[in-house]
């Protein structure tokens, strides 16, 4: 028996009875992170890291759930288990499972660099490595954040004095906090779609530094907007929601802007090339440093991924998931983000 | 190159015209001279013939990547744009250059003689002090179209705005076959045009379609009605002994199409016609498919000549005895055409002829007979319209039959390229030989982009099988697909060539067993073909 079986409703450890990030209601759950294609309604227990607790209550109400510290491990039927930071999102986790002498590792969504605000990620040496791949393609390098940002601070600025409201848009949770945390308050204020301040408010008081935000609510005052920030979630483009705004230049932050044709399509007025999943840099080395024999990718371009992985003598293989990686970050995921807590 | 790298990238972060003029504006007022017409010339499809074939280029650029060229293909299909992949998975640059636009360019054309070995060198080389944007830039010279969204009108507004030359005038002086290699921008923009420019055609004046009903285009009696026919829209010139034959690519067809040569002894001189080159046969228009038999070849066989001869049925006049026309009325412009086909006496040139109509239901019934008659449609011109240029709304129309349609299966999807890359956009649609689904045609276009959204959501979700970029999918989705002509074909397997096949409708309503047979299929060939 596996130590982790690829089940219809989810990763599943038999030993331990327990799910990994399920997409079926479960018993039990352990979560890597609260996306809604990884942290689902419905489950009768929860177990994430200790970041991550608040974000899932918010998110999901009022559930049963249990918050561990990173490195500190538990037993499940005599199978430990332990949360590493993944770097993804604050509170993201990768899961190390061990029993018998066997080591497995669930990477759920990472990324290497350390964003200052997620956690910094560290590679778990183990013996089979599940692993993200949503940018497993060598067309997906990323640049470091400082110079993204500096891209994004005067793209806002020379936006600002020409009187035109900065509109960015990225997931609400994660990406939203990221980019506040590299924005230049100097420059001007910065407001929040409501999905956006919520999240960030819970954030906040957890204990992560982020700027001052301004809620935009129907009081605020037109002329106020006038070379702001505005940070909104990529659904809110195209809303009725945006009519309050006079003249804007509207950018989308994600990995997926790396590519000139997603660029276009999205007919934002900028796309930033910044994404919370490892690259294809990220991908092999963390690949390498688990010193793992067999790899699973999960979601993203899992094929040509397997592929490259088996050229170089590895031994690799693809688990359909349902989880999606960037995709509902340009809209193009199956399911829309859920903005507000059900 | 920086500084036309950086045009690009102005060019390419927006969306809004006046931003793009804006950027070039700027960038034809700074720009050395010879850079500009470089520019000029790759905006308006004047690139420098290819020097490295794409298969040495995608070699060493996966070679310099360290990748295996399956991985690179793969990120290729991925990319949809080959340039663009090079740049993304080249390692960064070890050292920055100050060489301008006009001189990488001349390292490109100079590289063509070269043996291999040298080629690979000067490929290297310039990857080696680009960085990412110079290097697409650069990679785009090399591998093809530089299409970026600017249209050769917008150029030449811009250009016009910066050299305080009108914009018309610039249309006509950018015109015509030159290239940077054997003019000057002081000589091609600058510099007053002397009489002795033959060849120069007239911007062609586009009509739109027609999207108001006949009843508000007013009284019957001011519009003149015609045929329209299914040809290249070409624009004949005679000056000083010399014949010059254009298509509205703005390309000199002279030579290709020789049976035009008869006309220079009997026409006379200053004389510009505007016209549909069309294969012409017993009195009848052949199909397109026959002219394209002849597009792109540039020898001419005899047994070409006999089975797709080609005439030029005029319907304009633009210059007469080297009077420029083109701000006279149709109805005066008409009359004199007439006399100068007449006149001419020569089986290559006809007169498009006019369809006489009192009333617009009568002319809705002609236009009803317009399959029968090898046409597409009716063409109307306000009797009192000047000839424009470009694209104009108001006095010109075409009026175009509605097109055949069938209903089929989607079999196969592809990535779409550059705006469209990452997205399934090219299909293949099948129809049904009893329990068998037989593929027919290709389209790609007639949706939205959310319509694209939905329907790769569904390919990445129902693939069945990959073949290198296609993907087989579930046969689950129905598509009105609309065409304008259907010809018999050995090629292809449905025995069927469409012509201009491309999505009309998503059939979400319709099962798939509802989509049309390969029986149907062949009684539309029966009727149509």
């Amino acid at each position: 028996m596996a130590l982790i079986e690829f089940q219809k409703g989810g990763l599943y450890v038999p030993e331990a009875d327990v799910y990994i990030d399920p997409w079926r209601r479960v018993k039990k759950a352990l979560i890597t992170h609260g996306h809604s294609d990884h942290a689902r309604w419905g489950h009768h227990r929860y177990v994430c890291a200790d970041s991550s607790k608040a974000i899932l209550q918010h998110r999901l109400g009022d559930i049963n759930i249990r918050g561990v510290p990173f490195g500190e491990s538990f037993l499940v039927n005599g199978v430990q288990f332990t949360f590493y930071p993944a770097g993804h999102i604050v509170g993201s986790a990768q899961i190390k499972v061990e029993y018998q002498d066997e080591i497995w590792v669930v990477s759920g969504d990472y990324k290497t660099e350390d964003d200052g605000i997620s956690g910094a990620f560290e590679p778990v040496p183990c013996d089979v490595f599940i692993t993200e791949s949503t940018f497993g393609l060598p067309i997906y390098t990323w640049l470091d954040q400082s110079i993204i940002f500096d891209e994004i601070n005067q793209w806002w600025a020379t936006n600002r004095d020409a009187g035109v409201t900065s509109i960015l848009t990225g997931y609400t949770l994660g990406k939203a906090q990221r980019l506040l945390s590299g924005l230049d308050t100097s420059i001007g204020p910065i407001y929040t779609h409501g999905a956006i301040e919520n999240m960030t408010k819970v954030i906040r008081s957890s204990g992560v530094p982020l700027p001052d935000t301004i809620r935009i609510t129907p009081e605020t005052p037109k002329k106020d907007l006038v070379g702001a920030m505005v940070v909104a979630p990529p659904s809110a483009t195209g809303s009725p929601w945006m009519k309050r705004f006079k003249t804007v230049s509207i950018a989308t932050a994600s990995g997926w802007m790396q590519l000139r044709g997603a660029r276009r399509r999205r007919s934002v007025d900028r796309g930033f090339v910044l994404s919370d999943h490892a690259d294809w840099h990220g991908l092999n080395q963390t690949i390498e440093a688990t010193g793992a024999s067999k790899i699973y990718a999960t979601h993203g371009y899992t094929d040509v991924f397997r592929r490259w992985l088996e050229s170089k003598g590895l031994e690799a293989g693809v688990v359909k998931t349902r989880f999606e990686g960037e995709l509902a970050e340009i809209n193009e995921g199956s399911e829309p983000e859920e903005e507000e807590q059900p | 190159m920086k500084r036309f790298a950086q045009l690009f990238q102005s060019l390419d972060q927006t969306t809004k015209t006046n931003q793009k003029v804006a950027a070039l504006q700027q960038y034809f007022s700074e720009a050395p001279d010879d850079d500009k017409l470089w520019t000029i010339a790759l905006l308006s499809h004047r690139r420098p013939r290819r020097s490295v074939t794409i298969s040495l280029v995608r070699e060493w650029a996966a070679e310099m990547a360290g990748l295996p060229v399956w991985l690179f293909d793969e990120s290729y299909h991925i990319v949809g744009d080959l340039a663009e992949t090079i740049a993304l998975v080249l390692p960064k640059p070890v050292k920055t250059s100050e060489r301008s636009l006009t001189d990488w360019i001349e390292h490109v054309i100079a590289l063509k003689d070269l043996e291999d070995e040298q080629k690979r060198e000067g490929m290297l080389e310039a990857w080696r002090s680009l960085n990412h944007r110079e290097r697409f830039v650069f990679n785009k010279l090399m591998t093809g179209g530089f299409r970026i969204g600017v249209s050769q009108k917008l150029m030449t507004r811009a250009l016009g705005r910066a050299t305080g030359i009108d914009e018309n005038i610039l249309a006509h002086r950018l015109m015509g076959d030159w290239s940077p290699q054997t003019t000057t921008f002081e000589e091609l923009v600058l510099q007053e045009r002397a009489a002795d420019d033959l060849s120069k055609p007239y911007p062609f004046y586009l009509a739109y379609a027609l999207d108001v009903s006949y009843e508000q285009l007013g009284p019957p009696a001011d519009w003149q009605a015609e045929r329209k026919w299914d040809g290249i829209r070409g624009q004949l010139i005679k000056r000083d002994g010399h014949l010059f034959l254009w298509s509205r690519g703005e390309e000199l067809v002279t030579d290709r199409f020789p049976e035009f040569e008869v006309l220079t002894a009997f026409m006379s001189d200053g004389i510009v016609l505007d016209g549909e080159i069309l294969p012409f046969k017993d009195g009848v228009p052949l199909t397109f498919q026959k002219l394209q038999t002849r597009i792109g070849r540039k020898k001419v066989t005899k047994r070409i000549l006999q089975e797709a001869p080609l005439i030029l049925m005029a319907y304009d006049l633009l210059e007469h005895e080297g009077e420029d026309l083109r701000d006279h009325p149709i109805r005066h412009r008409r009359r004199i055409l007439e006399e100068v086909v007449q006149s001419v006496n020569q089986e290559v040139l006809r007169l498009s002829e006019i369809i006489p109509f009192d009333n617009w239901p009568v002319l809705e019934q002609e236009r009803d007979r317009s399959r029968e008659l090898f046409s597409e449609g009716i063409m109307l011109k306000r009797l009192d319209s000047t000839y424009q240029s470009g694209r104009k709304k108001g006095d010109w129309w075409k009026w175009k039959i509605d097109p055949l349609t069938i209903d089929a299966v989607m079999i196969y999807a592809q990535q779409g390229h550059g705006r469209r890359a990452n997205l399934f956009t090219d299909y293949t649609f099948a129809v049904w030989d009893g329990d068998s689904l037989v593929p027919f045609a290709k389209a790609y276009s007639g949706l939205t982009d959310a319509e694209f959204r939905e329907i790769t959501t569904f390919v990445r979700r129902n693939t069945l099988e990959r073949f290198g970029p296609v993907r087989s999918v579930q046969p689950n989705l129905v598509f009105e697909i609309a065409f304008e002509g259907i010809q018999a074909s050995k090629r292809h397997k449905s025995g069927v060539a469409l012509r201009f096949p491309r999505m009309h409708r998503w059939r979400k309503d319709k099962h798939p067993k509802e989509a049309n047979t390969l029986h149907d299929l062949m009684e539309m060939l029966k009727m149509y073909g």
